[in-house]
């Protein structure tokens, strides 16, 4: 490898160490529009951009307003929970429990609009559901130290589970209209629902937390590695604690969204979803082994899979054809990562001399 | 420089390589729907002659909904319309509204839904509404607001009357029967056999219903059930069981046991649960509305609503082509008729 010739990190700053410590010379080899241009983000971003002119042009009644406005309601659960869910897997955790919390949550707010609470208070509790949520699992994850994996297919389940139970086969269905129509309420004028507004808010949240805080710097450290992220200051254990109860807590509000915008509380709401977010997470770019990604990357990864089936759905393919198509797209995308890797390893010689480089390149 | 292969423009490149393939993959099907379309999508939502017709069942590859699109489809090609089925694969209350949007992008002529939710879909269909759709649903109701039509498969009396009427004929209209239902709290059930007792007093004086057992719509609590009728009423004659579970899970019961031709048994049951207790003699017929005919009328009725020859109002009256005439009746709800009685004549005909 060409770390060889990566100079030593002068940076006094102990938590940024450990994500600097994987660069190595070529990074700083090119220009900043190039480092900026060439990245995986930027690939996805290309093919949303792609697919979506593909579509206006080809695709019958893609070009109406309306058909964004019922876009952005369809993926609205995806893009809150994959906020805090890239930060998760950027420290090399997952969460698989977002949407037995989406559940839990719907349930507890039906109870509560059927027992009379105002919608306001009882959003609050289901917030404070889904953060008790989020705090089991970062305490089975960080105290016991029980792989986030195994940890989360169990809460899937007991949340899954407690969330059926409490309002068993049944729907509460009677709603203020007020907190309905808020849930469906366009901005003036436009088909853009005013839900965008609160996802906007929480991805600046989110955004400027990993890419502009050292508590960011150190998810990208511990996911680059745990133990090294530990030596140097971060507060790995407190970092992944936090992150699951972020997760939780958007989980469940993704979940008072979901419930008022079908009018219906249920148990099973919103079953499965937790692998569409996870699959959007990774479509943008972030690294399962944790240690890289980036919040614009998995924005235009959810919102490339909504553009690509709410397109298929307008030329009739089924759902079936749609879920190959997105598996095969996010399959390509994984394998194109590796496989540009393996190249990339092949094309530099065993004396760690890179073949046409761009210092080879100016000699 | 500017050609040189940096190892981070690879990867856009291979994002370029698959951007591609995704659009290639759309223009594909883009285009491929054109020409298949009809052109349908073409015509504003509301217009008179915008025969397009959506049927949007509780899932696909339902063998039930199967039957019925089925017959939404003869419906539609018979009036030279534009049938199309879409749906979600899982019958989850909301995953029909992204189809019921798209539906409404497209401006369809109108939407035929058997309902995952009677409220989850319900601002959907009416935004579908808004833009002049024609929204008719069937098998399952959503409330009643949400929808211009609802085509009901069958109502208490027509249910609880085939069934009185069948057991009648098969023990020669008198002795004792009992009734094996699903729990003692089901809506219809309960319902259904309220009727039957009174039309039974009314119509067969010397049929006495002696019993009335809850199989909780669980196969093995049905058998178990079934068992013990029989050992408690030696003299039991007939069982009914207006449940699909119920009737499947006596005919097994029966089946196997000295009781066999000797017990009749009828209810509520589908084709191909009962096929086997049909054709050996267990089961001399049953009862069921027949999902081709519902979806049928279904279509015709999306029809009669878009050339506007009927609006919903109760007594309004459309031609349904095969089926023959019907009428609007209270809560703009069209009735399809009595419920379709499965023997071993017509069995085979039908897969659901």
């Amino acid at each position: 490898m060409t770390t060889a010739t990566a100079t030593p990190n002068p940076t006094p700053n102990p938590q940024a160490a450990p994500a600097k410590a994987a660069r190595v010379y070529k990074d700083y080899g090119q220009p900043l529009w190039r480092r900026i241009l060439f990245t995986r983000e930027t690939a996805i971003i290309g093919l949303l951009a792609l697919v979506v002119i593909v579509s206006l042009i080809t695709v019958k009644g893609f070009s109406q307003p309306v058909t964004l406005g019922y876009l952005l309601l369809d993926i609205m659960p995806i893009l809150l929970i994959a906020l805090p869910m890239t930060l998760v897997m950027i420290t090399g955790e997952i969460d698989l429990s977002v949407a037995s919390v989406v559940g839990l949550s719907s349930a507890t707010l039906g109870l509560l609009n059927q027992a009379g609470v105002d919608i306001g208070v009882a959003a609050i509790i289901c917030l404070v559901v889904g953060a008790l949520g989020g705090a089991l699992n970062g305490f089975l994850v960080t105290v016991v130290g029980l792989p986030s994996l195994a940890v989360t297919i169990g809460t899937l389940a007991l949340y899954r589970g407690l969330a059926v139970g409490l309002l068993g086969t049944t729907a509460v269905t009677d709603w203020p209209k007020f907190w309905t129509d808020l849930a469906k309420a366009k901005i003036g004028g436009t088909t853009i629902p005013v839900v965008v507004i609160l996802f906007l808010v929480l991805a600046i949240v989110f955004a400027v937390l990993l890419h502009f805080t050292p508590f960011g710097r150190g998810i990208y450290a511990i996911g680059l590695s745990s133990e090294a992220a530990s030596f140097s200051g971060v507060h790995v254990n407190r970092t992944k604690f936090i992150l699951f109860v972020l997760t939780g807590t958007v989980s469940a509000l993704a979940g008072i969204y979901y419930t008022l915008r079908f009018g219906s509380a249920r148990g099973d709401n919103a079953t499965g979803l937790e692998l569409q977010v996870i699959a959007a997470v990774v479509l943008g770019g972030v690294s399962v082994f944790g240690g890289r990604g980036a919040l614009h990357g998995v924005i235009a990864g959810v919102l490339l899979i909504g553009v690509l089936s709410s397109a298929l759905r307008l030329v009739n393919v089924t759902s079936d054809v749609i879920n190959i198509i997105t598996g095969v797209l996010l399959v390509l995308s994984v394998v194109a990562a590796s496989f540009l890797a393996w190249v990339r390893k092949k094309r530099i010689g065993p004396g760690g001399k890179k073949h046409g480089g761009p210092i080879a390149a100016k000699a | 420089m500017l050609f040189h292969n940096l190892g981070k423009g690879k990867t856009a490149r291979a994002g370029a390589v698959a951007a591609l393939a995704v659009s290639i993959a759309l223009l594909a099907t883009g285009c491929a729907s054109d020409s298949t379309g009809g052109g349908s999508t073409d015509a504003a939502g509301g217009d008179t002659g915008n025969l397009a017709v959506t049927f949007i069942p509780k899932n696909l590859g339902n063998p039930y909904f199967d039957t019925s699109d089925k017959g939404g489809k003869t419906a539609v090609e018979s009036f030279s319309g534009t049938f199309q089925e879409v749906g979600p694969a899982e019958a989850s209350p909301d995953a029909q509204v992204s189809y019921i949007n798209t539906a409404t992008t497209q401006g369809v002529g109108a939407l035929v839904v058997a309902a995952n939710d009677p409220t989850a879909i319900c601002d959907a269909l009416n935004e579908a509404r808004d833009t002049g759709i024609k929204v008719v649903t069937f098998d399952s109701d959503t409330d009643p607001e949400c929808r211009d039509l609802f085509i009901n498969q069958a109502d208490a009396e027509g249910i609880a009357k085939v069934q009185i009427d069948e057991i009648a004929k098969q023990i020669g209209e008198s002795g004792e029967v009992a009734i094996l239902s699903a729990t003692a709290n089901a809506t219809n059930q309960n319902a259904w056999i309220e009727q039957m007792k009174t039309y039974a007093a009314s119509e067969y004086p010397n049929i006495t219903i002696v019993d009335t057992v809850y199989g909780d719509d669980d196969d093995q609590t049905s058998f178990d059930k079934t068992a013990a009728l029989l050992q408690s009423h030696p003299n039991l004659k007939g069982i009914v069981s207006p449940t699909t579970v119920g009737i499947a899970a006596a005919a097994r019961y029966l089946q196997t046991s000295e009781y066999k031709g000797k017990v009749a048994l009828t209810g509520l049951g589908t084709p191909n649960q009962m096929r086997d207790y049909v054709e050996d003699g267990t089961v001399t017929s049953f009862a069921l509305w027949n999902p081709e005919d519902l979806g049928y009328l279904s279509a015709m009725a999306a029809k009669a609503l878009i050339e506007g020859t009927i609006t919903g109002a109760e007594g309004d009256s459309f031609e349904a082509g095969d089926l023959g005439s019907f009428k609007v009746g209270a809560d703009q709800t069209v009735l399809l008729g009595d419920p379709f009685v499965f023997d071993k004549s017509n069995i085979g005909d039908f897969d659901f």
